[in-house]
């Protein structure tokens, strides 16, 4: 799993039956320490997450393990909301 | 024509173990996640940094679900991919990365 912060949303209305009433957002994968990579994904979101906040991405064929995604033609399903995030230095 | 072949040969042995991915990993910190899949209630996730095979960190920290009960220091070893979800309910985790094994120490690692 990667953590991600949400950047936007994708509309389309064109698509997949299975997708239908999915929400998609385009998400950023993020360092540990907060600060942005380069990129994006286009994941579907399963737990109803906002603008702007950190996630957790899974990606691959797991993507299809989260609620409601039995069948569903995904790669990148949010599965998480993250409050925290704390990382020992050694 | 051999050589050719035998080449061939050693860059699909590079790729078939390039794409194996269970791999040593350093638990260096937690995450916490209080909205999330249901599946996922009650699991511990945990911040991992993989090691190369002099066990220095490479690559990028990814977060893991704890499948063995690690803790934040400790040398483990880790699944990706769809098999991460097999130490639980393997149609309903979505999990793509698990640790699943904690080394007894440094010392138990022989390169």
């Amino acid at each position: 799993m990667i953590i991600a912060r949400i950047l936007g949303t994708v509309v389309s209305t064109q698509k997949d039956e299975r997708l239908s009433g999915k929400k998609l957002l385009i998400v950023r994968p993020i360092n540990v320490d907060g600060s942005d990579t380069t990129g994006y994904v286009v994941a579907v979101d399963t737990v109803g997450a906002g603008f702007h906040e950190r996630v957790l991405v899974v990606a691959g064929s797991s993507a299809r393990l989260a609620q409601g995604m039995k069948d569903v033609p995904v790669d990148a399903a949010i599965v998480g909301v993250i409050d925290t995030v704390d990382v020992v230095q050694n | 024509m051999c050589l050719l072949m035998q080449r061939s040969s050693a860059s699909l042995t590079l790729l078939t173990w390039s794409r194996i991915k269970m791999q040593l990993a350093r638990v260096i910190g937690t995450v916490v996640a209080t909205v999330k899949n249901d599946s996922l209630e009650g699991r511990k996730l945990l911040i991992v940094q993989t090691l190369n095979w002099k066990l220095e960190p490479s690559g990028k920290p990814m977060v893991a679900v704890d499948a063995i009960g690690a803790g934040v220091g400790e040398l483990v070893f880790w699944c990706r991919g769809k098999e991460a979800s097999f130490p639980f309910k393997r149609e309903d985790t979505p999990t793509d990365c698990t640790i699943v094994g904690i080394v007894d120490s440094e010392q138990h690692v022989t390169t």
